[in-house]
C-alpha cells in the first residue's frame, strides 16, 4: 500500500444493465429467466435468412427513464449500428447497437464515500441485444472443447449500457458507484441490478499516473466482476499489481484483464494488437430513435421521487437518523408506504420504528415485499391510533400486527376476535390485582417493608394475569393504592 | 393463343366467368414448363404438388366467389431469395442449398392470401448479386429469345420465366437493377417500387438500405394489379412505409398529354450502343406525338453512382451475409477440427467468387481506417445523387432512361470482365441509391433482342409511371412480341 501514495488511480466503468421487459428487443419472443434452452426463440432472434428487427418500445421508455434519473440529456435522434464479429453465440454474426449517436449523453450520478459526496460523470447511455449462451462439453472454453451448445434463449435479451467518465478514483468509489446505481435503477424499476444474476455487468477501465500528472497513464481493461465486492477486490488488485510494476521500472500495457474470482488476481486475456476490428457501420433495417419532447416529458412524469431527494426529505423534514432513512429506502414500496402513512399519522419516528422493527423482519422472514401483502397504510395507523388512545397496549400491538399481516383481516376484527382490548376498567383490574396479592403474601410483605421495587414484580404479575390486556399504567396506581392501605 | 400466354388480368376474366379453371391453367403452365424448362432453366424448385392444391383450392373460391381477388388461381412464380415456409429457399448459393424456411416472407404471405399459386421458386445470381444470373451457384438461365444470351441479373430466372410463358407473374428483387435490367433483357415489364413501398420481412438481405421486392409481368396492367397486392406498411419492416396504398390500377390512363417528361443526358451518350439509343430516341417521339413535353436534364452525380454503389452495397453485403457461417442453418463443412476453420471452409466451400469479392470488398470498405475514406464518402455521394434527383424532379414529372446501356449479352462473355459486367447497371444503380420508383417497359427489338424503356418517378409516385408507361405501351406493340422458343 505504500507505493499507492505516489500514485492517484483513474477508473470509468461500462455497465451493462438488462432492462425489465416481458419481451426481447427485436421480436416477440418472452425474457423470461430459466427456461428451457431454445425455447424463447422465433425466426428475428436466431438470425434465419430474411429476418428483420423491430424495435420494442417498451425498451426505449426504460433507457429514457434512466436517462432522466441519471441527468443525462436524451438525443433527439439516435441510430442503431451494427457491431460485426463472428461468434456462435451471436446468431447473425453482428450485434445491433448503438454507437455514434447514442440514446443519451452528458450526465451525473452522485455517490457518498465515507460522508463525502461525489459526482461522477455520465458519458452515455445506449441500448443493444445481449448474445446467446454457450454450453462446453469437456473444456471450460471453446478452445479443447469436444462440443458447445449454444442457447439462444438470451440473445436478443434488451440490455442498456451505461458508461462513466474516468472519474472514479478508488476501487472504493467504484462499488459505491455501482451500489448506488443498482440502488437507483431498482428505484426506478428499470432492471432488478442483481450482479450475482448476471442481470447487471461491470467492465472497467484503470489507470494510475503520478499524483499531479494531468494525463492519464495507460490503462487496463478489467472484465467478470460478478458482484460488488467483487468489483471492489478485482480493482484493488489492479492497482496494486499496476503500482508495483510502475515502481519495479515497468510500463503498463494496454490490454483486457481478467478477474478470477477464487485466486483473486487478474489475468491477461487479449493485448490491444489482438483487439477486434467491429466495423461498425449504421443499421439498415431500423430508422433512428427520434423520441418526441411530449413523450420525454410524459416519462418523467412517471419516475417520481428520486432517492436522493427522498433522502435529504427524510433527514431534514422528518428528522429521521441515517440508519432509519437506509431501511426505508431500501424498498420503494417501503418508502411509499411510509410516506402514505405519514400522510394520515403525523410521527415519522413512530411509523419508522414500526416498518424497521415488527414488519421489516415480518417480510423477511416470509421473503416477501410489503406490496405483495393485503395491508395498506390505513391499517397501520388504525393500530397506532388504537395504542395512543390506550385501546390496545404496545405489547398487543405486536401480536395484532402478525395477525393482521397474516389473515389480511382489518386491526379492529382482529381485536375484537381475540379479546385482545386493554382492561382499563378500574373495577374488573382490582379484581385481578386482589388475587395477585393474595397469591403473593411474601412480596407483599417485602414491599409493605419498605422495599417498594417490588412493585414491578407485582405489576407483571397482574399482566400476566390478564393477559397482557391491563393497561399497565392503571394497574401501577391501582395497585400502590391497594398495597398502601 | 394458348391460355398461358395470356396475362393476368385476361386469365382472371376467363376464371371470374368459369370459362376456365385454376387448375386447368396450373397444368397448362405446368406442362409449358416441361417442354421449355430444359432450355430456359429458369428455376431452381418446381412446386408442383403444392401448386396443383393451391389450383384446386383457388377454383373453390371461385366457384363459391368467395373473396376471389385478380390474383387468386393464377400461377406466380417467386424469385428464389424469398422466404416461403417449408420449401427450399436457396438464394442459388450452395451454401443455402438445403435451407428449409420456417416462415413465409410477407410477399408471399400476402400471395397466399390473395388465392394465387405458387409454381416454383426462380434461379437468381447468388444473394442477388449479379446482372446475368450467371453467378448462380445452382446453374445458370438462358433468354428465351435468345438461349446463347444472358436473361439479365439477378432476378433472371423470374424475368425468363414470364417472357417463356412458363408463369404468367413473377416477384424479382432489385437492389441495383436486378428487375428492370433482366426485365429488359427478357422483353417483360419490371417494376421497382419505391423504398419502403413493400415489406423486405422474409426477403434475404443482400443491401438492405436498396433493397426492394417488385413485380415482372407480360403487360403494364399486371404489373399494376400485383403491385397492389405487394405494396403497403408490414408491422415486420421498421422501414416500410405507413403510407396509403391507392389502386394502382386508377392510373392507367391513356393520356399523357402535358406530362413533363425529361430525358437524362448523360444515360444517352457514351456506352449505350446504337440501336438501344435509337429505340429510345424513338420512345422519346412517341410521347412527345402523345402530347408529353419533353425537357433534357442533366444529373452530373450520375458519374459517381456505380463506384458508390459498389461501396455500400458490398459493405451492407458483408454483415448480412455474416451468418452463413455454418452454426444454425444452411452447409457446414465437415472436415473442420475448430471453430476457425469450420467458419473458413464452410464459407470457402458454400460461397461462389461473386459473392466472395463482395464480401471483401464490403469488409475492407468498413475497416477502421477506410471507413471515412470509403463508406462514409459513398454516403455523401449518395446524398449528392438523390439531390440531383430532386433538382430533376422539380422540373419534370417523369425521367426517361434506357434501362439498359446493351441487349442481352452471350453467356460467358462478361464472366471474366466483372467491372464490364457492373456498367451494364449504369442506368439504373442511381435509382435504388436515391430510393424511387422505377420501371422498365420493352420499346423495341435488335437483332431479336428485346430493348428496355426505363420511366423513373418521384418517391410513392408509381402511379404517375404506371400511367406513363400504360400510355406508351397502348400506343405501341412491343410488349406484345414473343420471343419463339
Ligand atoms: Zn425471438
Amino acid at each position: 500500500m505504500l507505493a499507492m501514495s505516489k500514485y492517484e488511480t483513474v477508473i470509468g466503468l461500462e455497465i451493462h444493465a438488462q432492462l425489465l421487459t416481458e419481451s426481447k428487443i427485436f421480436c416477440g419472443c418472452s425474457t423470461k429467466f430459466g427456461a428451457k434452452p431454445n425455447t424463447n426463440i422465433c425466426p428475428v432472434c436466431t438470425g434465419q435468412p430474411g429476418v428483420l428487427p423491430v424495435l420494442n418500445k417498451k425498451v426505449v421508455l426504460l433507457a429514457i427513464k434512466t436517462a432522466i434519473t441519471l441527468n443525462c440529456k436524451v438525443e433527439p435522434r439516435s441510430v442503431f449500428a451494427r457491431k460485426n464479429y463472428f461468434y456462435p453465440d451471436l446468431p447473425k454474426d453482428y450485434q445491433i447497437s448503438q454507437y455514434e449517436l447514442p440514446l443519451a449523453t452528458g450526465g451525473y450520478l452522485e455517490i457518498e464515500v465515507e460522508g463525502n459526496k461525489k459526482r461522477i460523470g455520465i458519458t452515455r447511455i445506449h441500448l443493444e441485444e445481449d448474445a446467446g449462451k454457450l454450453v462446453h462439453q469437456g473444456a471450460e472454453r471453446i478452445m479443447g472443447s469436444e462440443a458447445s451448445l449454444v442457447d439462444y434463449n438470451r440473445t436478443g435479451v434488451p440490455l442498456m449500457e451505461i458508461v462513466s467518465e474516468p472519474d472514479i478514483r478508488s476501487p472504493q468509489e467504484a462499488k459505491a458507484f455501482m451500489e448506488t446505481l443498482q440502488h437507483l435503477l431498482q428505484f426506478i424499476k428499470v432492471c432488478d441490478a442483481k450482479m450475482e444474476e448476471g442481470s447487471l455487468r461491470c467492465d472497467a477501465n484503470i489507470s494510475l499516473r503520478p499524483k499531479g500528472q494531468a494525463k492519464f497513464g495507460t490503462k487496463t481493461e478489467v472484465k467478470n466482476m460478478n458482484s460488488f465486492r467483487g468489483v471492489q477486490q478485482a480493482l484493488e488488485t489492479e492497482q496494486k499489481r499496476q503500482a508495483e510494476l510502475l515502481d519495479s521500472g515497468g510500463k503498463v500495457i494496454q490490454e483486457t484483464r481478467y478477474f478470477d474470482d477464487q485466486t483473486k488476481q487478474t489475468k491477461s486475456m487479449r493485448s490491444k494488437e489482438e483487439a477486434h476490428d467491429y466495423r461498425y457501420f449504421p443499421e439498415p433495417d431500423l430508422v433512428p430513435v427520434e423520441p418526441s419532447q411530449e413523450w420525454i416529458e410524459e416519462i418523467r412524469k412517471t419516475i417520481g421521487e428520486l432517492p436522493e431527494h427522498k433522502k435529504n426529505k427524510y433527514e431534514q423534514d422528518y428528522g429521521l437518523p441515517p440508519a432509519d432513512i437506509e431501511v426505508l429506502l431500501s424498498s420503494p414500496a417501503l418508502a411509499a408506504f411510509f410516506e402514505e402513512s405519514l400522510k394520515l399519522y403525523d410521527k415519522p419516528k413512530v411509523l419508522a420504528n414500526w416498518l424497521m422493527g415488527d414488519i421489516s423482519a415480518y417480510l423477511n422472514e416470509h421473503k416477501k415485499g410489503i406490496e405483495e401483502l393485503n395491508f395498506q397504510p390505513a391499517k397501520l395507523v388504525e393500530m397506532l391510533q388504537l395504542i395512543d388512545k390506550g385501546t390496545i397496549s404496545g405489547k398487543i400491538a405486536k401480536t395484532v400486527l402478525v395477525e393482521v399481516l397474516d389473515s389480511g383481516k382489518s386491526v379492529q376484527d382482529v381485536i375484537k376476535e381475540k379479546g385482545l382490548t386493554q382492561v382499563s376498567d378500574a373495577g374488573e383490574l382490582l379484581k385481578i390485582i386482589k388475587e395477585v396479592i393474595k397469591s403473593n403474601p411474601a412480596q407483599v410483605e417485602q414491599y409493605r417493608s419498605g422495599k417498594k421495587a417490588v412493585i414491578g414484580f407485582l405489576v407483571g404479575q397482574v399482566m400476566k394475569a390478564s393477559k397482557g390486556r391491563a393497561n399497565p399504567k392503571l394497574a401501577n396506581e391501582l395497585l400502590a393504592k391497594e398495597l398502601g392501605s | 393463343m394458348t391460355m398461358q400466354h395470356k396475362t393476368a388480368h385476361e386469365l382472371h376474366s376467363l376464371l371470374s366467368a368459369k370459362k376456365l379453371s385454376s387448375l386447368e391453367l396450373t397444368e397448362a403452365v405446368l406442362s409449358r414448363i416441361d417442354r421449355t424448362e430444359p432450355k430456359v432453366q429458369a428455376y431452381v424448385t418446381l412446386t408442383k404438388e403444392s401448386a396443383i392444391k393451391q389450383a384446386k383450392a383457388a377454383d373453390e373460391r371461385l366457384k363459391n366467389n368467395d373473396n376471389v381477388t385478380p390474383l387468386t388461381g393464377v400461377p406466380v412464380a417467386v424469385k428464389d431469395n424469398m422466404c416461403t415456409q417449408g420449401v427450399l429457399t436457396t438464394c442459388s448459393s450452395k451454401i443455402l442449398a438445403n435451407y428449409l424456411p420456417p416462415y413465409d416472407a410477407t410477399v408471399v404471405e400476402k400471395l397466399r392470401a390473395a388465392g394465387a399459386v405458387i409454381i416454383g421458386k426462380t434461379n437468381l445470381d447468388e444473394f442477388a448479386m449479379g446482372s446475368s444470373t450467371e453467378n448462380s451457384g445452382l446453374h445458370p438461365t438462358c433468354n428465351p429469345w435468345d438461349t446463347k444470351k444472358v436473361p439479365g441479373g439477378s432476378s433472371g430466372g423470374s424475368a425468363a420465366a414470364v417472357a417463356a410463358d412458363e408463369c404468367i407473374l413473377a416477384l424479382g428483387s432489385d437492389t441495383g437493377g436486378s428487375i428492370r435490367q433482366p426485365a429488359a433483357f427478357c422483353g417483360v415489364v419490371g417494376l421497382k417500387p419505391t423504398y419502403g413501398r413493400v415489406s423486405r420481412f422474409g426477403l434475404v438481405a443482400f443491401a438492405s438500405s436498396l433493397d426492394q421486392i417488385g413485380p415482372l409481368t407480360k403487360d403494364v396492367r399486371d404489373a399494376a394489379l400485383l403491385l397492389n397486392y405487394l405494396a403497403g406498411h408490414d408491422p415486420k419492416d421498421s422501414t416500410s412505409v405507413d403510407y396509403p396504398v391507392p389502386d394502382y390500377q386508377q392510373a392507367l390512363i391513356n393520356d399523357v398529354k402535358k406530362m413533363r417528361i425529361g430525358y437524362i443526358k448523360e444515360l444517352l451518350g457514351k456506352g449505350v450502343t446504337r440501336p438501344v439509343r435509337s429505340a429510345v430516341e424513338k420512345a422519346m417521339k412517341k410521347y412527345q406525338e402523345l402530347g408529353a413535353e419533353l425537357i433534357e436534364l442533366s444529373l452530373p452525380s450520375f458519374e459517381y453512382a456505380v463506384a458508390t454503389y459498389y461501396l455500400i452495397a458490398p459493405a451492407e453485403a458483408s454483415s448480412n451475409l455474416a451468418r452463413y457461417d455454418g452454426v444454425k442453418f444452411g452447409r457446414r463443412s465437415n472436415r473442420s477440427p475448430d471453430l476457425l476453420t469450420m467458419y473458413y471452409n464452410t464459407r470457402a466451400e458454400g460461397f461462389g467468387s461473386e459473392v466472395k469479392r463482395r464480401i471483401m470488398l464490403g469488409t475492407y470498405a468498413l475497416s477502421a481506417g477506410y471507413y471515412d475514406a470509403y463508406y462514409l464518402k459513398a454516403l455523401k455521394v449518395r446524398t449528392l445523387i438523390k439531390n440531383d434527383f430532386d433538382r430533376a424532379f422539380s422540373k419534370c414529372d417523369v425521367l426517361l432512361s434506357p434501362t439498359a446501356p446493351t441487349t442481352a449479352f452471350g453467356l460467358g462473355e462478361k464472366t471474366a470482365d466483372p467491372l464490364s459486367m457492373y456498367l451494364s447497371d449504369i442506368a439504373t444503380i442511381p435509382v435504388n441509391l436515391a430510393g424511387l420508383p422505377a420501371i422498365s417497359v420493352p420499346c423495341g427489338l435488335d437483332k431479336g433482342l428485346p430493348i428496355g424503356l426505363q420511366l423513373i418517378g418521384r418517391a410513392f409516385a408509381e402511379e404517375t409511371i404506371l400511367r406513363a408507361a400504360y400510355a406508351y405501351e397502348q400506343n405501341t406493340d412491343w410488349h406484345k412480341q414473343k420471343p419463339k422458343l
